[in-house]
């Protein structure tokens, strides 16, 4: 089972801790909706089915294998350097072995981290929209669950090596995550680029000549509604996330809650202004990446800032998310339908390091730096190589046919919408 | 160069970690650290610039 800190965990954190995971899910139905409103009519349904899908998938890994790795017990992989123990690896049961006998505490971490690994797994779909078939996607997820995930889980939540910078080196606490950046969104946004390089853009996206063609999501109203129900689920996460993992009291998760609102409304109101001065009217795509982009920030920094601090983080993280999603898009030529590269990776990294920058603690910022450090320089080769090796194995990408009939006839032999006419697309001429 | 550029990401990364075990907590350590990101920024950089020259090879 997941670390216990040896701290009392009385039985109103546990009801609320429970009651706050209850609510948690409202963020996986949000960002699944986001992701199926961002992609193309033709693929909607598999967009949404591929949601639960890979969700299902990966929660199943994670509860056989990956639960094991991520478990902080007594008896962690460890390995000596500089006279200081590295706890890089989990050694608890297979299987959820024992778990009806762990500790309440431990049973709410296993159940924040199932949650957790859904939601990461839906970032890297996203960006895969309209040519990730199925069954890679369902690869993906099993990877996700039983290895990826549950090394970042024990890295930062389980006791990890992260975890343990505070006490080994004398830096703040050990990262701070409460709610995911660098576990969820980090790795998330990481694998949604590595994803996006192997599997490559859309066809027609990127023409001999010219521009970019402008691929725009099909329904923008799911889009911006699945912000709205991502709020609510975002507000639980972080709360649940400051209880289990920073050890917060339950009389201090207001501002949690208020953090998180702050960040959000300081990011929409930056896309906002961005894209209004950049277009001339404000993108209503890019604003619901902008509002994501401020929840994402606000997983790592709620449970530690002030309200200002979180206010600025999220203004932030607002302005940069139309910025990088314009330059990922033009300049690099990298097609993200979902811009969950902009959202989950950089906004997830500007939200570690920003708590960092605003927490209270001595030598907190350079334990931060070393989770973005962590997400860059060792899981993204890591996930890329194994990304790759999977790719060999089963290809990511749909062939062309597939993808001039749109995702939801070649992979389910239907539509998402069959009373609508779809529009042959003028790209493949 | 994608692989290259995924080969220096690593190099950066070990630059953090050395950080960690050489210096004491203090600026020079914050530095140091921040020294291994510009490192793994370049790296990501030139995985993006190989991604791009693969992009215009294959339109």
């Amino acid at each position: 089972m997941t670390s216990v800190a040896p701290m009392p965990f009385p039985e109103t954190s546990f009801a609320l801790t429970l009651g706050l995971l209850l609510l948690a899910p409202l963020a996986i139905a949000g960002l699944a909706l986001i992701n199926t409103g961002l992609g193309r009519s033709r693929s909607a349904m598999q967009s949404l089915l591929g949601s639960l899908m890979v969700i299902s998938t990966a929660v199943i890994a994670f509860a056989l294998v990956g639960s094991a790795i991520a478990a902080g017990t007594g008896s962690d992989h460890v390995f000596h350097l500089a006279g200081k123990a590295w706890n890089w690896a989990g050694a608890g049961p297979l299987f959820l072995a024992g778990f009806n006998t762990a500790g309440p505490r431990a049973q709410l971490a296993v159940l924040f981290e199932l949650l957790s690994v859904a939601l990461a797994v839906l970032i890297p779909w996203g960006s895969g929209a309209d040519r990730l078939r199925l069954p890679a996607g369902a690869a993906i997820a099993a990877v996700f669950g039983a290895i990826l995930f549950p090394l970042a889980a024990h890295w930062t939540w389980g006791g990890g090596w992260l975890a343990q910078l505070g006490a080994n080196f004398n830096q703040g606490a050990g990262l701070l995550d409460g709610g995911g950046a660098a576990a969820i969104h980090g790795i998330g946004g990481i694998s949604a680029l590595a994803l996006v390089w192997i599997a490559g853009p859309r066809k027609g996206k990127f023409p001999r000549e010219g521009l970019s063609t402008a691929m725009p999501g099909h329904n923008v109203v799911y889009v911006l509604f699945g912000c709205l129900i991502a709020l609510v689920g975002w507000l639980a996460w972080n709360m649940a996330g400051s209880l289990l993992w920073l050890n917060t009291a339950p009389a201090a998760l207001v501002q949690t809650a208020v953090n998180t609102l702050l960040s959000a409304a300081a990011a929409l109101v930056a896309t906002f202004s961005v894209t209004r001065i950049r277009f001339g009217k404000p993108d209503a795509s890019l604003c619901a990446n902008g509002w994501l982009a401020g929840l994402v920030t606000s997983s790592a920094c709620a449970g530690v800032v002030s309200p200002l601090a979180a206010l600025f983080t999220g203004l932030i993280a607002g302005i940069l998310t139309p910025l990088l999603v314009e330059l990922f898009e033009l300049a690099l030529s990298i097609d993200d339908p979902s811009g969950a590269i902009s959202v989950h990776g950089a906004a997830g990294l500007w939200g570690l390091a920003a708590a960092g920058i605003f927490a209270p603690q001595s030598g907190q910022f350079v334990a931060q730096l070393l989770g973005v450090s962590m997400l860059l320089g060792l899981l993204l080769p890591v996930i890329y190589l194994i990304f790759w090796l999977v790719n060999r194995v089963l290809a990511f990408r749909v062939d062309p046919d597939g993808e001039r009939l749109g995702m939801d006839l070649h992979e389910l032999g239907g539509n998402a919408y069959p009373e609508f006419v779809v529009h042959r697309d003028e790209s493949y001429r | 160069m994608k692989y290259a550029g995924l080969l220096v990401m690593p190099a950066g990364f070990f630059l953090t970690i050395g950080a960690v075990l050489l210096f004491p907590p203090s600026a020079q350590r914050a530095v140091f650290v921040l020294g291994g990101l510009a490192v793994e920024m370049m790296g990501v950089v030139v995985s993006v610039r190989g991604h791009m020259e693969l992009r215009s090879e294959n339109r």
